[in-house]
């Protein structure tokens, strides 16, 4: 690997000036800047939720019970007298790391399948292109409801699970941009200067798909907490009283005419930070795609 | 073309083995083996009677028998027993796939109607509020849980304006269409909602890609209405790209019409689904899967023979 490091020598120039690129182009994107300091705003309270939540997650109140929002419960009690804002914080700890860790294994996945499919072409590509094109006939929900209910309900397996069947469209892409850069001149010049085969792809090609990775990472995190929660609906995802906002909208539903504040700001938190990180994908793309500077 | 679309045909054996036999592993990998759902029931208690059932189900055969004869018996539309019903799976799909093509389609009208008007007018209007409200209703609906949508629509028009029937397909007692109808509008409207966000925002710039071109010039200077030139001569070239999304996204309702038909108590595929899979009946799960994947397939060859047909430019070779 000496040789390894003499090519790093030669690579180690540059990279400042496009970083700041980037942040100059996303922060004209005005909306996808709201969005990234909403879901970051989220996700500070959400993980910072046992030291700033007002009560315990399952502190019972009997004596508060089902109570409409009020000065006391900002966003009142559900039956057990437990507090919803407390229990939103802490569900959105649950479903945010689900969405984040599925999003991850998802994306990580895809990058590595297309890389290797589209640098190494030939039966390799042939055979994950035909994986590909099985996983991606196979209705995902449906699949996702079957395994689902194979393993047991903590955060950690949902993640996978989920992740495990989100990754087609990331390799699609990633393979379409290998099969455009690995024969161009600095790939061959990498290869010239002795660069090993991993290296090449982990150094060289990768970081220039990097523009659709993050834009695929970014929507598959929203996919992934939308996923969580339909999942929740049917009883198949994190069980209580592991509250996530999945599980807490399905225990709402019963209750939905009488105290339908239960289920409206569940929902809202989800709506909010799916819809946040859809604009910050949105904007991400623009700012990651060089062509774009015209605009 | 015909060749075309017969080398694709080719194309989806291989594609459609490969699925079963990836669906046939992940129903293998159910806890205990698919069949322990039904021998583990009350009904068995008898070693005996176990070992004579197992040997009439087949599963003491090796897994590579199993598939050969699983496989075998779909290809002739044999999909296996039911363990919850004890009837062939591929009648009871039969029976309910008429409610959920009737929901399909009634989603799909309601969201390429929604989704023209939405990409169409605000693409003329580019950067009004129109345009902007259309951007955030599009990005609401794909941002918002089906089912928490469905209960809010539920909560609104079904319980406190009291306009529409929250559930079922007609009133007990009720024969006229109307009746029916009604019923089928709060579930197309949820799973066509998901939709509309996605054709419209994509028929929108196709339009203003179209706008943009000499045809468009040449229309409007020959002194043609500006709404010919939008919704006929714009419109047509600009549909094209987008009607082949939808045909793509056709089998994306399927995977929709889980949870939508759940929450309606809509008796279509989808829920039947959700039903089997309490119940672990795996020969159903596998049997609806299967239709899935087939949809999807077939609906994907869709898409690319609809592109083709109607842009004259297209050339498959």
């Amino acid at each position: 690997m000496s040789s390894d490091r003499a090519v790093a020598a030669v690579e180690s120039a540059g990279g400042a000036t496009l970083r700041s690129a980037f942040w100059k182009r996303l922060r004209r994107h005005r909306l996808a800047v709201v969005s990234l300091w909403i879901v970051g705003v989220i996700a500070l309270l959400c993980l910072g939720a046992p030291l700033i939540a007002p009560f315990d997650f399952d502190a019972i109140d009997l004596g508060s019970i089902r109570q409409a929002p009020s000065a006391g419960h900002w966003l009142g009690t559900d039956d057990l007298g437990r507090d919803l804002l407390t229990r939103i914080l802490y569900g959105g700890r649950v479903s945010i790391v689900i969405g984040l860790f599925a999003a991850f294994v998802g994306t990580g996945l895809g990058s590595l399948l297309g890389a290797v499919a589209g640098y190494y072409g030939g039966r390799t590509d042939t055979a994950l292109m035909r994986l590909t094109d099985v996983v991606y006939s196979i209705p995902t929900l449906p699949l996702l409801i079957v395994l689902a209910s194979y393993t047991t309900a903590d955060a950690g397996s949902m993640a996978l699970t989920i992740g495990a069947l989100s990754w087609m469209t990331t390799a699609r892409v990633v393979r379409g941009e290998v099969l455009k850069l690995r024969s161009m001149e600095f790939v061959e010049a990498a290869r010239s200067l002795g660069a090993s085969n991993g290296r090449i792809i982990g150094r060289h090609i990768l970081p220039n798909t990097v523009g659709p990775i993050v834009v695929g990472a970014t929507l598959a995190v929203g996919n992934a907490i939308i996923l969580e929660s339909s999942l929740s609906f049917l009883g198949l995802g994190v069980q209580p009283p592991t509250p996530t906002w999945g599980n807490m909208l399905t225990d709402a539903q019963a209750t939905m005419a009488t105290q339908p504040w239960l289920s409206v700001f569940p929902g809202l938190a989800i709506l909010t930070v799916v819809l946040a990180v859809n604009f910050l994908g949105d904007g991400l793309q623009d700012a990651l795609d060089p062509r774009a500077e015209a605009r | 073309m015909t060749r075309y679309v017969v080398r694709r045909l080719l194309q989806m054996i291989p594609l459609l083995f490969g699925i079963s036999v990836l669906l046939f592993a992940v129903i293998q990998a159910a806890p205990g083996g698919p069949e322990a759902a039904l021998l583990e029931s009350d009904r068995f208690i008898d070693p005996q009677v176990i070992e004579a059932y197992r040997e009439r189900l087949g599963v003491d055969q090796p897994v590579p028998v199993q598939y050969a004869r699983w496989i075998g018996g779909a290809l002739r539309g044999d999909l296996g027993v039911s363990f919850s019903t004890t009837r062939p799976v591929s009648e009871m799909i039969v029976e309910r796939l008429p409610a959920t093509l009737e929901l399909m389609g009634a989603s799909f009208l309601l969201a390429a109607v929604m989704a023209f008007v939405l990409g169409v007018v605000s693409a003329v209007r580019q950067y009004s509020w129109f345009d902007h409200f259309g951007t955030g209703v599009s990005f609401v609906g794909i941002a918002m849980p089906v089912f928490w949508f469905a209960l809010i629509l539920q909560l609104v028009f079904g319980v406190w304006l009291g306009w529409l029937p929250v559930a079922g397909t007609r009133t007990v007692g009720a024969t006229s269409l109307g009746d029916h109808l009604l019923h089928l509008v709060l579930p197309a409207t949820v799973l066509a909602f998901r939709y509309v966000a996605g054709w419209s925002r994509y028929l929108r710039a196709s339009m203003l890609e179209v706008l943009r071109t000499d045809f468009i010039r040449t229309a409007r200077a020959k002194g043609l209405a500006e709404g010919v030139v939008v919704w006929g001569h714009a419109l047509r070239n600009a549909m094209i790209p987008v009607v082949s999304v939808m045909a793509l996204n056709l089998a994306g309702l399927f995977s929709g019409a889980v949870i939508t038909e759940t929450i309606f108590a809509w008796p279509g595929i989808g829920r039947m689904f959700v039903q089997a899979m309490f119940a672990r009946d795996y020969p159903l799960l596998m049997g609806i899967l299967l239709l899935g994947s087939t949809m999807v397939v077939v609906f994907n060859l869709l898409a690319d023979v609809i592109y083709g047909v109607l842009d004259p430019r297209i050339r498959y070779e």
